[in-house]
């Protein structure tokens, strides 16, 4: 069929039966927007700035599983999308970047919105494309949607010249891909995991450590079932909160530099590390050299780049999580007696009831660890969160009771402040039956505050409740710790009125400055059904706690102290 | 960590970009390139790429495993027990001594590749030590321009 390029775009989005994109028109992409206007197969959501365009297809991907489409112009639309495509490239989410070029007549010559874009995006997506002449468009497409989404999943960026989109040629999306070069191992090398669950079965006090790859392939289910037949005690990482159930027995905590006591601990103590999609992340692992040090390691990882990268690992396999847990569980039925963990099990628990994640409750103010727990309280498994970066993240990631896989979504790699309130309009947009809330900051929120634009336009009511200590918390957290209390540049006691911001917009907006008060603006705006912001005034100095301070040992924790004296 | 010196072979797609690709691996991670060697691989798609560098062993294993991922890459080779050549072009004023010249170019694999009206050009080839060996020794010539050509490997 001989078209347009432009009209190649669309039909290769309708043909991976993509029905959202996210995105921001421009000069160099009108071509694409002008064939946008003539379908009705799948909806544009426009976004007020394309940053928040690539952080609501993210959103949009994670709570979905599926692809995330978006849509920019060249020049500064691209540039100001970047801080996107990274975040996605640091939380391996598969997505698909189309962005407007100037006309290839033009490349080099600093003409009107002109950026080398494929120069920039190539250290932060997993593959890239300067399309030069649209017979290679059906391909192209086809490749970047089948690189994004299989393997160790990311963005991919295609840049396509306006002339381009404009070039009539021959299109065939019926193709299969053929790349040589790329073919990702999903099966797992069936010794090397024989030989690991022989080390599960010889091991005392074995730990699950499970990433943030569980979730990207989907075996969240495979995982609870092994970790239930086998009776060994899991910690998650951030990443990977909502793989077990927050009221699994086996599940100690999130571990890191604010996980838990009992995680840290364990960590800690453990003899086998089983590494499922984890990473090793310095934020996870504190000083390496202390790190899991008595123990050996099995490491299950689609991405062999990823395996033995900061800890060696003793048993390294090559694949899917779901494929090798399956295979695993296989295995442990007749090679694995569950009771042989019990007496680490309770050495785990030990831990926990002698410094269990907790707070201390003050009179004159909210806790922010309580409006979390509370919105757990009256949400639970009907709610979708998200978070912007900093104090409200960890606390999100602590005292939330995630009962699912794609429950938590959050910028873990990259930390983008300005991450939640775009992802979770793309949440809301995935899974329109459940509440989309986004915890965030006064300090994240001004982020990427004109979206709240696009959720009154689009009706895709999302819940940003502001944890509203007037500091950057998190920043101000460490300069009190580490850098002897001088707050340089991070008190926001500055602040517009977010209520009248809300309403300007056409949402809804509730100050709160009591429990009670934040109960009712919950159920107000939940049952209004626009988008809202609800502003609650927490505790002004509260820390972020345990704290492994940075390249400290994840055993060396600032713990709570108990204000009963 | 002790760095040492390390060649490393790539096989790649013949397309655009795919170069810059590879190289900023290394200079994201503040490596530099010692030398870098490219050409196409007859009757295929793909090039050879020679890169010697140097490191830590955890960096160049890691920098190797990057570079597998990259999607145009087919093989990578960190070499271990391989053969290693380098070519280098030397240029002389004609008034120094030729036949000294050549006898010591034959020394490494060469001979003088062309004699013009004010200079002669020599050509050499061989492990890219003892081209060093043979650039030292060649000093008290007057070279007036070296080229070399940056180190080609082959596993054994």
């Amino acid at each position: 069929m001989q078209i347009s390029g432009a009209q190649m775009v669309i039909e290769a989005l309708i043909a991976e039966n993509v029905d959202t994109v996210f995105g921001y028109p421009g000069g160099a992409i009108m071509n694409v927007y002008d064939e946008i206007y003539k379908q009705d197969s799948f909806k544009h959501i426009l976004t007020r700035h394309e940053q928040a365009a690539l952080h609501a297809a993210e959103g949009y991907s994670k709570a979905s599983g599926k692809v995330g489409v978006a849509m920019i112009t060249s020049g500064p639309g691209f540039t100001n999308a970047v801080t996107g495509i990274a975040d996605a490239y640091m939380d391996s989410i598969p997505m698909v970047v189309i962005s407007g070029q100037v006309p290839m007549s033009l490349i080099g010559t600093d003409a009107f919105q002109e950026i080398d874009a494929v120069g920039i995006s190539r250290s932060c997506t997993k593959h890239n494309y300067l399309v030069t002449d649209a017979n290679d468009l059906a391909r192209v497409l086809k490749e970047a949607f089948y690189i994004a989404s299989t393997g160790r999943p990311g963005p991919v960026h295609v840049d396509i010249p306006k002339d381009v989109t404009a070039q009539i040629a021959e299109f065939d999306y019926s193709k299969p891909v053929s790349l040589e070069t790329y073919k990702p191992n999903t099966k797992g090398n069936t010794r090397q995991i024989k030989k690991a669950v022989e080390a599960i079965s010889k091991a005392k006090r074995p730990l699950f450590y499970l990433g943030g790859g569980v979730i990207n392939s989907n075996a969240s289910k495979e995982v609870r079932e092994f970790v239930k037949m086998t009776g060994i005690p899991a910690v998650e990482t951030f990443m990977a909160r909502g793989t077990l159930s927050y009221d699994d027995p086996l599940l100690i905590s999130m571990l890191g530099m604010h996980g838990s006591y009992a995680a840290n601990m364990a960590m800690s103590e453990t003899d086998l590390v089983i590494a499922l999609g984890a990473r090793f992340d310095d934020r996870v692992t504190g000083k390496l050299s202390e790190f899991a040090k008595n123990a050996d390691v099995i490491h299950v990882d689609i991405d062999p780049a990823s395996i033995s990268k900061l800890v060696n690992a003793n048993f390294p396999i090559v694949g899917d999580i779901k494929v090798v847990v399956n295979a695993m569980i296989e295995l442990a039925k007749s090679m694995l007696n569950p009771n042989n963990y019990k007496s680490w099990v309770d050495t785990v628990n030990n831990f926990d009831k002698l410094h269990p994640l907790s707070y201390n409750e003050d009179t004159e103010s909210i806790k922010p660890q309580w409006v979390v727990e509370r919105i757990g309280e009256i949400l639970g498994d009907s709610a979708n969160i998200t978070t912007d970066v900093g104090q409200h993240q960890m606390w999100s990631a602590q005292f939330y009771p995630f009962t699912r896989a794609r429950q938590f979504i959050s910028s873990g790699g990259l930390g983008t402040m300005g991450f939640g309130f775009p992802a979770a309009i793309g949440v809301k947009r995935a899974d329109m039956e459940r509440v989309s809330i986004n915890i965030t900051g006064d300090g994240s929120i001004l982020m990427n505050i004109q979206e709240l634009m696009t959720a009154v336009e689009k009706k895709l009511p999302v819940i940003n409740v502001i944890l509203n200590n007037n500091f950057l918390g998190m920043v101000r957290q460490w300069q009190t710790l580490f850098y002897d209390k001088r707050h340089s540049e991070t008190d926001l006691s500055v602040q517009p009125d977010f209520v009248k911001v809300a309403e300007s917009f056409g949402g809804v907006g509730y100050r709160v400055s009591t429990k009670e008060e934040f109960d009712k603006a919950l159920k107000d705006a939940i049952e209004k059904n626009v988008v809202a912001i609800i502003d609650v005034k927490v505790h002004r100095m509260e820390n972020v706690l345990p704290m492994v301070p940075a390249g400290g040992s994840l055993f060396n924790m600032m713990l709570l102290e108990n204000k009963e004296k | 960590m002790e760095n040492e010196r390390r060649v490393v072979s790539v096989i790649v797609v013949n397309e655009a970009s795919v170069l810059s690709r590879i190289t900023d691996l290394f200079s994201g991670r503040g490596y530099n390139i010692e030398s870098l060697t490219v050409a196409p691989i007859p009757d295929s798609k793909y090039s050879r790429l020679t890169i010697v560098t140097a490191g830590s062993v955890r960096v160049i294993e890691q920098i190797t495993k990057q570079l597998h991922k990259l999607i145009p890459i087919l093989r990578v080779y960190d070499h271990v027990d391989f053969v290693e050549k380098e070519m280098a072009l030397i240029k002389f004023p004609i008034s120094e001594s030729i036949t000294d010249i050549d006898i010591l170019c034959q020394a490494y694999n060469g001979k003088i590749v062309n004699v013009g009206a004010d200079m002669v050009v020599a050509m050499v080839a061989d492990e890219p030590k003892r081209i060093d060996n043979f650039l030292k020794a060649i000093s008290r010539f007057n070279p007036k321009e070296i080229v070399r050509g940056g180190a080609v490997a082959l596993e054994r």
